[in-house]
This record gives C-alpha cells, sequence and structure tokens, in this order.
C-alpha cells in the first residue's frame, strides 16, 4: 500500500471539506503514513472467496408501516439552525458569480 | 460531609432497595450525588453539563409516586450520568466538540427516554472523546477527564467521563456508548463495571454515531449486578433503529443473580491466545491469572482457545471505523445546526467556503485525522485495497468468533493490555493510544457482547486492571453470570469492593 504524500492530503481535505493549514498538512501526513503502514498488514489476510461483511448483523430492508407519525414542527427543527428565515434553513450562497 | 457515610457509596441496587424500603428518598440521594459533584469533579472533569434542577424536579416526581405507590419499575429514582454523544431534549448534547457547541436536541434517545420513563433523575452529561473517537478523554475539545485513582492519569477513552464519574462516586449509574471499547477500557483503567451489549440488543436511535456497524449503548456502573439491571431497562427492540433485533432480551438480572451464588459449574471459559504476550503489563497479566483460578474454582472449565485472525482486528478497526464515520460527520456542514464559521477576509463566501471553514475551526486533531483517513480509504482506486479488504477481514473475524464458542460459552481476556497512562503520554502518537483497544475491538466488529469488570490492582503501579468477558450474540446473559461469579470470588478475597481503595479526592485543590 502506497505511502500518503503531503499533497494526497491536501486533495483529501478538499474532498472532506475541511479547510487545513500548512501547519496541519505538516503535522497530519506523516501521521497517517505511519497509520497506513501499519494496516498493510491486512493484504492478502483473507482470500477473494471470502465475502466481505459490511454489519454485525444480517439484516436487510427494515420497514415500517406507512402512516403518517407526529414529528418535528418546523420551529423544533430550526430552533438550533445558525440562521433560519420564514421557516426556512438560511444559507451561504450556493452558486458562484459565474453560474 | 464524609463520603463514607452518604448514599454516594452504595450500588445502584443497595439505592434501589433503600428507596423502596422508604429509608432513602430520591431527593436526597440526588442531592448528594449533587453534591458528590460539586465537591470532587472540579479536578476530576468528568461532567460537561450538570442539570442540578431537572435532577432535583426528577427526584421530587419519583418520591411523590413512590409515596403514592406508583413507582415505574425497581430504579424509580436512582440518579444517572449519561454520555453526551446520547440526545437530550433540554440539555446540551456536545459529543466533546466545539462544532456542537450549546447544541440542545429537538427529541430524546431511545435508551434517554427510557431512563427518563423510568424515573431516574440525570445528574449531567459526561465528558469523553471528541465523536467518541480516543482511548484517554483528552481527545475532548472541552479538556481532559482525570483518572480518579491518579489525577495525573487518564480514566480512558472514549468515555471517560461516565467511567469516572461511577468511579469517584459521582453517579451511581451511567451510559456509555462502545465502538471499540469505549465502555470497556475506560471501565478496567478505572476499576469500575462497564458492558457492551450485543450489536443491536439496545437501541441506538439518538445516539451521534460514530460507527454505525460498530456502535453500541451499555451501561456503565460500579457493579456487575447494577450493570444487569440498566442493561435490561435500556435494551429490547425499538422500531426506531432499524438495526434493532426484534427479540427478547435474556434475564439479565437473573443470570447475575445466579452468578453470583459463585457457581459456574458446567461452564466452559476459553483463554483466547492472542491476546496476551509482548506488549502486556505483566501485573494486569497476573491479576489476569488469578481470575482464571478463582472461575476454576467456582467450578469453571478453562481452557485456551486460538483466534488467529484477531491480531489483524486492530487494523480491519482502522479501516471499517474512519470509513463510516468520515461519512457520518459529512453531515456537519454548518447548514442546519451547530457552528458556522465564515472564512476570513471573503466577501460573500460560499456555502462551501462556509463548510470548510467550519469543519477546520470545529473538528479536533483526531477527528481530522480519522475523515481523512476514511475519504482515503473510500475514495476511488483505493476502496477495494482499503475497505473492501477490511470488510473481507471482518469475516473471517466473525468465523474465529463462531468457531470459538462452538467449543466454549464464553472467551475470556484482559481487557486493555496496560494500566492507565499518563496524561499528554500517547496524545501525538495515534498508533500507541490504538493499541488500548487491541482486546476489546474484535467484539465490535462481530457484534458480540462483552462486559469488563475489575480484576484486582497491578503490583508495578498500584492502578485498577480489568478483565474481559465475551459471549455470543443475544447470550449477554452469560456475561453476567460468569461476571458475577468472579466478582463475588474477588471481593470476597479483598474484602470488599475495589473502589474501597479508591482516593476520597474531597480536598483536592481544583
Amino acid at each position: 500500500m502506497p505511502e500518503i504524500s503531503r499533497d494526497e492530503v491536501a486533495h483529501l481535505a478538499t474532498l472532506a471539506r475541511i479547510d487545513l493549514s500548512d501547519a496541519e498538512l505538516d503535522h497530519l501526513a506523516p501521521q497517517l503514513s505511519v497509520i497506513l503502514e501499519s494496516v498493510a498488514s491486512l493484504t492478502g489476510v483473507a482470500g477473494d472467496d471470502v465475502p466481505p461483511t459490511s454489519h454485525a448483523l444480517p439484516m436487510t430492508n427494515v420497514f415500517r408501516d406507512d402512516v403518517v407519525e407526529p414529528s418535528l414542527s418546523a420551529e423544533e427543527a430550526l430552533a438550533m439552525a445558525p440562521q433560519a428565515e420564514e421557516q426556512r434553513f438560511a444559507v451561504p450562497r450556493i452558486l458562484g458569480d459565474e453560474q | 460531609m464524609s463520603a463514607t457515610s452518604t448514599s454516594t457509596r452504595l450500588s445502584a441496587t443497595k439505592i434501589a432497595a433503600g428507596l423502596a424500603a422508604g429509608e432513602l428518598t430520591s431527593q436526597q440521594v440526588t442531592r448528594e450525588h449533587l453534591e458528590r459533584i460539586e465537591a470532587v469533579d472540579g479536578p476530576v472533569h468528568a461532567f460537561l453539563h450538570v442539570d442540578a434542577d431537572g435532577a432535583m424536579a426528577a427526584a421530587a416526581e419519583s418520591d411523590a409516586r413512590r409515596e403514592a405507590g406508583a413507582e415505574r419499575g425497581p430504579l424509580d429514582g436512582v440518579p444517572i450520568a449519561v454520555k453526551d454523544v446520547l440526545a437530550t431534549t433540554g440539555l446540551p448534547t456536545t459529543c466533546g466538540s466545539k462544532i456542537l457547541e450549546g447544541w440542545v436536541p429537538p427529541y430524546d434517545a431511545t435508551v434517554v427516554r427510557l431512563v427518563k420513563e423510568a424515573g431516574l433523575p440525570i445528574l449531567g452529561k459526561t465528558n469523553m472523546d471528541e465523536f467518541a473517537m480516543g482511548s484517554s478523554t483528552e481527545h475532548s475539545a472541552y479538556g481532559p477527564t482525570r483518572n480518579p485513582w491518579d489525577l495525573e492519569r487518564i480514566p480512558g477513552g472514549s468515555g471517560g467521563g461516565s467511567a469516572a464519574a461511577v468511579a469517584a462516586f459521582m453517579a451511581p449509574l451511567a451510559l456509555g456508548t462502545d465502538t471499540g471499547g469505549s465502555i470497556r477500557q475506560p471501565g478496567a483503567v478505572t476499576g469500575t463495571v462497564g458492558v457492551k451489549p450485543t450489536y443491536g440488543g439496545v437501541s441506538r436511535y439518538g445516539l451521534v454515531a460514530l460507527a454505525n456497524s460498530l456502535d453500541q449503548v451499555g451501561p456503565v456502573t460500579r457493579t456487575v449486578a447494577d450493570s444487569a439491571a440498566l442493561h435490561a431497562l435500556i435494551g429490547g427492540h425499538d422500531r426506531r433503529d432499524s438495526t434493532s433485533i426484534d427479540q427478547p432480551l435474556p434475564d439479565l438480572v437473573a443470570a447475575a443473580r445466579q452468578g453470583a451464588a459463585a457457581d459456574l459449574s458446567g461452564m466452559k471459559v476459553g483463554v483466547i491466545t492472542e491476546l496476551s504476550g509482548e506488549g502486556w503489563q505483566p501485573g494486569v497479566m497476573s491479576r489476569f491469572t488469578e481470575s482464571l483460578a478463582l472461575l476454576e474454582q467456582a467450578g469453571a472449565e478453562v481452557v485456551e482457545v486460538s483466534c488467529p485472525t484477531f491480531v489483524h482486528a486492530l487494523a480491519t478497526y482502522y479501516l471499517i471505523l474512519p470509513a463510516e464515520a468520515s461519512s457520518n460527520l459529512a453531515k456537519f456542514d454548518a447548514m442546519r445546526y451547530g457552528l458556522r464559521v465564515l472564512p476570513e477576509g471573503v466577501d460573500s463566501p460560499s456555502a462551501e467556503e462556509v463548510m470548510r471553514a467550519t469543519r477546520d475551526a470545529g473538528f479536533g486533531d483526531e477527528v481530522k485525522r480519522r475523515i481523512i483517513l476514511g475519504t482515503y480509504a473510500l475514495s476511488s482506486g483505493y476502496y477495494d485495497a482499503y475497505y473492501g479488504t477490511a470488510q473481507r477481514v471482518r469475516t473471517l473475524i466473525s468465523r474465529d468468533f463462531e468457531a470459538a464458542f462452538g467449543r466454549v460459552d464464553v472467551l475470556v481476556s484482559p481487557t486493555a493490555p496496560t494500566t492507565a497512562f499518563k496524561l499528554g503520554e500517547k496524545l501525538d502518537d495515534p498508533l500507541a493510544m490504538y493499541l488500548n483497544d487491541l482486546a476489546t475491538i474484535p467484539a465490535n466488529l462481530a457484534g458480540v457482547p462483552g462486559i469488563s469488570l475489575p480484576s484486582g490492582l497491578a503490583d508495578e503501579d498500584g492502578l485498577p486492571a480489568g478483565f474481559q468477558v465475551l459471549a455470543p450474540a443475544m447470550a449477554d446473559d452469560r456475561l453476567y453470570r460468569v461476571g458475577a461469579a468472579l466478582e463475588a470470588a474477588l471481593h470476597d478475597r479483598w474484602g470488599g469492593p475495589l473502589l474501597d481503595k479508591v482516593p476520597a479526592l474531597e480536598g483536592v485543590a481544583r
């Protein structure tokens, strides 16, 4: 398994929507490499014939009856919003000027 | 007031008996615990939020119910502390993170609802590693919790707050959550009892998810019987959790009672070969070996069982957990709740720029490490090599458990390889920190239940060591039977509970 470079960490941070400072990148990149090195030991432990386990319980498609139930009011749902307006979440602009 | 004369030294079961006999009132018990918090939580810092008014109001209601003969169950009126990762209406729920500072949820977690409906006053919310990522509670954005046995040492993690609250007699009961050992490892290093139930045995609704396929809510207490009583209260099917098992729980309280008679004849106990040897503190191993002898004296047959893929459990966990965590924590996007930080020097920032600035300011180092790692493990081109590989090894770990439980009734190991280490010692060495969960992680990967109870004090440092018992899925009752038997034998030997030896803490400077 390959070592993780500082540039790669910067790219991953962009994907994960976290602004990392130069200092944080310097600090995190080597630590992540060490962790990845340690998990490299898994290569070849399980053959391709071993099925993957995503969950401890073999459960699929648990549904409830399709009936309306009481839920949060708009006021309750918005009570902790950083910003709310006209019974809606107010968010920063989604599109750039050029869009 | 001396700590020994108050209800704070009693187990939850004894408090419940005192309430039932009319010798105690919930208001007295709750007040004494709040006073204890006031007296010792300055240095310990087990609580992020104390709700004195709410707890006293609930206690008054409990006393009124009892007077009217309308108590709601055996634990009605017994106070409890709740880990800050469980949603509580009216009380802040921060998950130990700045990104949720001051957040008050609009709903209760199912386990919180059950605790409230059963009449237990909630004393407050306990400290934890941020989003439950850690083994020392040092990754809390609000400062670490300290171990009541030695204030220079860690109380374990992520649920160090709940364990320390119980160990320091600030609460008889607490709720914890265990994703890789966050109930059991703090239990081991604080000399308390903690149980991770079978995955799906206790509802996860309202538990802020770290890794959905591994997380489980469970009891944190000072005695095995108390854990059984709390587990029985919070366990069972919940239609709000799609991974909840639709089957009744075994009778856990009866199993603990049966175990306390210290008769384990017919019980086959397997010692996991792979969870000992190099890196295991000699004092921890001595207490473990002595405990095995006590199980044998109680009539159990003790054999060695090999689970060869357990040596890969840690690496498997550190791929699966960050992958799930990075997805789960994507919801903290500064849009609907929690922190919103505007980037500096940007006019009219976009939603994405606000998200990036907020997540940088709101998450601590360990959370960032794991999000980046998870993003990497899930990214195209690496998915099969990392996440896919880990999921296949996870299957092998489950198969090891199946094979072992075909031969023995329970598996045992020390809970953690060492006693509590010093604050700061492993803070910037993630790999060293991760090793604390070596013995607890396999159970989470396979979904099987586990308990940790104190096995004594290690010779080197006089600090508590933990004994872990693991059972097959939905056989949680075996944890209580074996746990209670060992606890009874150890108490006989010590002449009382291990926590009789914990420092009193009162008078310690803040």
